[in-house]
């Protein structure tokens, strides 16, 4: 069965793919252009360690028919540093110790990252309902949660 | 590997479905299974039709287009009353995916919006024009053949629709049961009650609606619903909650809903 060729933009750069049919988003990104951030998980939308951003709004890449993002903009935690100047997520992650394991991390990253573009002052309720389809076994959430305040902080310029 | 067919209308897409072909929308149900092995089908069918996700309000009633998101109902004011339903579906992520039409077809433990809108009485219409029930549609869902068009309800003001899901749990997990209630108290209707996740399909708990019908919500009547809802109710074992535990609690959560009672 043939390969269909897919056009779209990955973190600013323009990609080009053949996929085959009923590959998923994840799996173009980590095997065929090489960006592993996006996690594989559970593979049936229960986890949220696959989250990309495609046109800005949070989707499960693992549930994410290759197909349909041509001509669309995918943007994942591998777009988030500009050169070697991590995004406030970033470091407010690394400084807060919200990543054990880090299995979880660049899904919330992402999860966080449309949050923030929506709505710069988010509440602790925002955050949490922002993040609620994202599980991470290791921090119990309060370290990500605190993160994700302080990045806002620092994105307004105010201390957290 | 699966083919993959992309169409330009609706109609064509429904044309093309069949045992082998199914329907692709928002893929959190099918893709799921393709992830999984694709049992049953070999090829997938995807319309590019801008009108499956429409949401249009007529008179009365608002009729949403199949393709619309979960996310898309929580935005749109015509459909503000089931937002608290569309809200119960996933994460944010999740909610931009799923569609209306899906969760229809979501078997158990899914499909808690579907509770809401079968308490709504709502109709289903399939894109060959045929146009049936949500509780009739319900009974012959995992026989039937097509693709849904659109799922019309009445326009219903937030406060007339009540709904909650119950899960171990916050601020999300699957569902040990939904519970949607309709309560027409300015029209007069008789009210209409749904459980989700207590049997095959979103069912209607008839003899509970009875015990309110005509009545004022009252502790006394709550507690009499609350006692019989779980008539022809059929809940099942699964990793989450025995069918004991459900048919136990079924009650409590219905009369805490009734009585608007937090939790």
């Amino acid at each position: 069965m043939s390969k269909t060729p897919v056009n779209f933009n990955l973190n600013g750069s323009d990609k080009a793919v053949f996929v085959d049919g009923g590959a998923n988003l994840l799996d173009v990104l980590r095997r065929g252009v090489g960006d592993l951030t996006p996690k594989i998980g559970c593979s049936q939308g229960t986890c949220g360690s696959c989250t990309v951003l495609i046109d800005g709004e949070p989707h499960l890449s693992c549930l994410t028919l290759a197909e349909t993002i041509a001509g669309r903009r995918v943007d994942t935690a591998a777009g988030l540093a500009e050169g070697p100047t991590l995004h406030a997520l970033q470091t407010a992650f690394m400084e807060g110790f919200s990543a054990q394991c880090g299995y979880c991390t660049c899904g919330m990253l992402m999860a966080a990252k449309a949050l923030l573009d929506r709505n710069p002052n988010p509440t602790e309720a925002d955050i949490i309902e922002a993040i609620s389809g994202n599980l991470c076994r290791c921090t119990g959430y309060e370290p990500i949660v605190n993160a994700i305040l302080a990045a806002a902080a620092s994105l307004q310029g105010r201390p957290a | 590997m699966l083919s993959v067919e992309t169409v330009p209308t609706v109609a064509e897409a429904q044309a093309g479905v069949s045992r082998d072909a199914r329907f692709f929308a928002g893929g959190t149900l099918v893709m799921r299974d393709i992830n999984y092995g694709a049992a049953g089908f070999t090829k997938v069918i995807r319309t590019t039709d801008p009108t499956l996700r429409t949401i249009q309000s007529t008179g009365g009633s608002i009729r949403i287009g199949a393709a619309a998101t979960m996310a898309e109902v929580m935005r749109n004011p015509d459909t503000a009353a089931l937002a608290i339903a569309a809200h119960a579906v996933g994460g944010p992520a999740i909610r931009n995916m799923a569609t209306v039409g899906g969760n229809l077809f979501a078997t158990h433990p899914y499909g808690d919006f579907t509770t809401a809108l079968l308490a709504l009485d709502a109709t289903v219409e399939w894109a060959d024009g045929r146009s049936e029930n949500l509780e009739q549609f319900l009974v012959n869902r995992d026989a039937s053949t097509g693709v849904v068009a659109a799922v019309s309800v009445p326009r219903v003001s937030s406060g007339e629709l009540r709904f909650k899901k119950v899960t171990r749990t916050r601020p999300k997990g699957v569902s040990l049961m939904s519970i949607a209630v309709r309560l027409p108290v300015a029209s007069g209707g008789s009210p209409r009650i749904a459980f989700g996740a207590m049997g095959p399909t979103p069912l209607r708990a008839k003899a509970a609606e009875s015990a309110l019908a005509g009545g004022r919500i009252t502790p006394q009547s709550a507690e009499a619903a609350a006692q019989v809802c779980v008539q022809g109710l059929a809940p099942a074992d699964d990793a989450l909650a025995s069918a004991w535990y459900r048919t136990e609690v079924a009650p409590v959560h219905l009369k805490r809903l009734l009585m608007n009672d937090g939790a």
